[in-house]
């Protein structure tokens, strides 16, 4: 079984988001960039079915400018054995990504796909859904445990109410939530080892995919600031300005 | 033009984000329609039709909708679209799972967790956790969009007067089987629509401390919500996480409780009328957004507090 993890270069979650001074997007230079903490649940899963046997190659795949290179490194530093970059401009839209995506699964033939539920930058939550639309396969988004077996995905997900179980047949989309697995780091050795590991560079017209959108992006502002509240000295103080001063306490 | 909304329910009742989803939709046009997707699904069609501001809704009432399973729901949404200029749903995990599959099928970009109208082409979503705030232009013939419930109020569950259809596509979804649900049953409130929220974090220690929690969410009539440290550590289930990528809040009154405020929890209760904190840490980040802070040991504040109420 071949799996494909598509993994996205985005702003590390630690950092302090600041929005650029003429309102047109968030500032980006000298800032530390990594992995999307959902691609690399998707990548750690998919590790994991090559240990088990299941899986018999990890292919990751990231859409984007050469810096996202780094981030196919360090996913064959953790354990894939072969990496894609479609080198385009940064700022796709999901829909964008999800053709390139579908089109490069096509062509590997790719029995699964794991995908992250979400980037931390855009916070879209889509690419994955598009990317089985747009194939025909079935999906289960914000998997948090992951069954494969005669050629049948068993999912639970997480959802609203608590927790979901389907099956789907393969080939099918999975795509992470956090509870799914705990990824490792990769080690020294495996860092210098997957530098020697493939990585292709491919473009969209080589997908024969065009990536236009309809979308534009009109302003990126800074959200309104919360005014700073007080400290309370007491849980008496606390019950009488609840009660008295912001009234949500009867 | 008209504007179709997937309505969220479980068969027996409709849930209250579907009344958010469509204030949303009379900002952009007044022809609203909603369309209910499910099986033995009729009380979730007449409440649709009460919901002032309704002009039509669409019932698809199959054993085969009965999960809302996404491939064949996206299907029979594309199935019954044309005509529509906006198609709508809340960004709840059904909205989220569905909607992007309606999107890639009718080639068309989706506009996620919109907060804001601007107008009908023309819409305001959070982005990088609610750390920036973008305004997005969509030129698509077909505007596709889930609606974060807690950037509009809640339409009227009453007064209005739509005429129910019947919508007959039966599209099976052969390559996805619905094995088993286990869902929380609660006698409180449910966390996206309650009015006070009771939240704990990594500092609870365990999931048995949350009774604590739960005696002033009882005086209260308060949800209980949760940090991700708390559900990662096994302490209440998924389905309390607040935050970016778990659920988003804005009640009247949010107590988080031994949360330190990473903005990945800030992001989903940033937009509550009033933040109170209970945390020794007073440098916790969870005290720069709060409008009272209580610098103390939950152990000795939370049993307090209830008993003060
Ligand atoms: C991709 C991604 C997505 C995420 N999504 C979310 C999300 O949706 N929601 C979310 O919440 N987090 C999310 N996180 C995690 C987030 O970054 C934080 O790790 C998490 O919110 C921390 O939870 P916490 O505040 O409970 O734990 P901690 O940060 O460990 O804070 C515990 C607090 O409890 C206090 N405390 C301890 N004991 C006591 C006591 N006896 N009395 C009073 N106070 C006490 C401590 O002072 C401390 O401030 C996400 C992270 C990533 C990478
Ligand atoms: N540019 C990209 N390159 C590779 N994968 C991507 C890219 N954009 C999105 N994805 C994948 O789609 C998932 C969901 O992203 P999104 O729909 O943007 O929230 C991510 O976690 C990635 O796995």
């Amino acid at each position: 079984m071949k799996i494909l993890v598509s993994v996205k270069r985005v702003i590390d979650y630690n950092v302090k988001v600041r929005v650029k001074s003429d309102n047109t997007a968030v500032d980006l230079t000298n800032v530390k960039m990594s992995m999307n903490p959902f691609c690399e649940i998707a990548v750690e899963e998919a590790i994991r079915l090559k240990e088990k046997g299941i899986a018999t190659e990890v292919v990751v795949v990231s859409v984007g400018t050469k810096s996202c290179q780094e981030t196919l490194r360090t996913a064959l530093a953790l354990g894939a054995d072969r990496a894609i970059q479609v080198d385009t401009e940064d700022g796709l839209d999901s829909l964008g990504v999800a053709k390139l995506l579908a089109k490069v699964a096509q062509n590997e033939a790719a029995d699964l796909i794991i995908m992250g539920k979400q980037s931390i930058d855009s916070d879209n939550n889509q690419t994955g859904q598009m990317v089985a639309a747009l194939l025909d396969y079935p999906q289960a988004t914000f998997a948090s445990d992951v069954v494969i077996e005669n050629g049948e995905a068993q999912v639970t997900r997480e959802i609203d109410g608590g927790l979901q179980t389907l099956s789907i047949t393969l080939p099918a989309v999975v795509t992470t939530d956090l509870r799914l697995n705990e990824p490792r780091f990769a080690s020294l050795p495996n860092i210098m080892k997957a530098k020697r590991k493939p990585l292709e560079v491919i473009t969209p017209a080589d997908l024969g995919i065009d990536v236009g959108s309809n979308v534009s992006v009109i302003a990126v502002a800074p959200p309104a600031e919360r005014a700073g509240g007080v400290k309370v000295g007491s849980v008496a103080e606390l019950v009488d300005k609840l009660k008295n001063e912001a009234k949500v306490v009867s | 033009m008209s504007i179709l909304i997937l309505a969220e329910h479980d068969n027996k009742s409709l849930k209250p984000a579907t009344l958010n989803t469509v204030t949303a939709a009379t900002q952009i046009d007044a022809d609203v329609h909603v369309l209910v997707v499910g099986f033995e699904c009729q009380a979730v069609a007449d409440a649709a039709c009460n919901i002032a501001g309704v002009s039509k809704v669409l019932m698809a009432d199959n054993a085969v909708y009965e999960h809302q399973l996404a491939e064949n729901v996206s299907k029979l949404i594309v199935d019954v679209a044309s005509g529509y200029s906006h198609i709508l749903a809340p960004a709840t995990t059904t909205g989220k799972n569905t909607l992007p599959r309606v999107a890639a099928l009718l080639n068309v970009a989706q506009l996620s967790d919109v907060i804001k109208v601007e107008s009908a082409d023309t819409f305001v979503r959070p982005i990088y956790a609610g750390n920036a705030i973008a305004t997005v232009k969509s030129t698509d013939s077909v505007k596709v969009i889930t609606v974060r419930i807690t950037g509009f109020d809640a339409a009227a569950s009453e007064g209005g007067s739509a005429e129910c259809e019947a919508v007959t596509q039966v599209i099976e979804s052969d390559r996805s089987r619905f094995v088993k649900e286990q869902l929380a049953v609660s006698d409180r409130p449910e966390l996206t629509s309650a009015s006070v929220i009771v939240s704990g974090g990594r500092g609870m220690g365990n999931g048995e401390n949350f009774a604590l929690l739960e005696g002033v969410a009882d005086k209260l009539g308060a949800a209980i919500g949760a940090s991700r440290a708390a559900v990662d550590a096994g302490f209440v289930p998924n389905d309390f996480q607040v935050g970016q990528t778990g659920k988003t809040v804005a009640p009247d009154l949010y107590i988080a409780v031994g949360i330190s405020g990473a903005i990945q929890h800030l992001a989903g209760m940033k937009g509550s009328k009033v933040i109170v904190a209970i945390n020794k840490d007073e440098e916790a980040p969870i005290f720069q957004v709060a409008d009272y802070g209580l610098v103390a040991d939950l152990f000795d504040a939370v049993p307090e507090l209830e008993s003060s109420l």
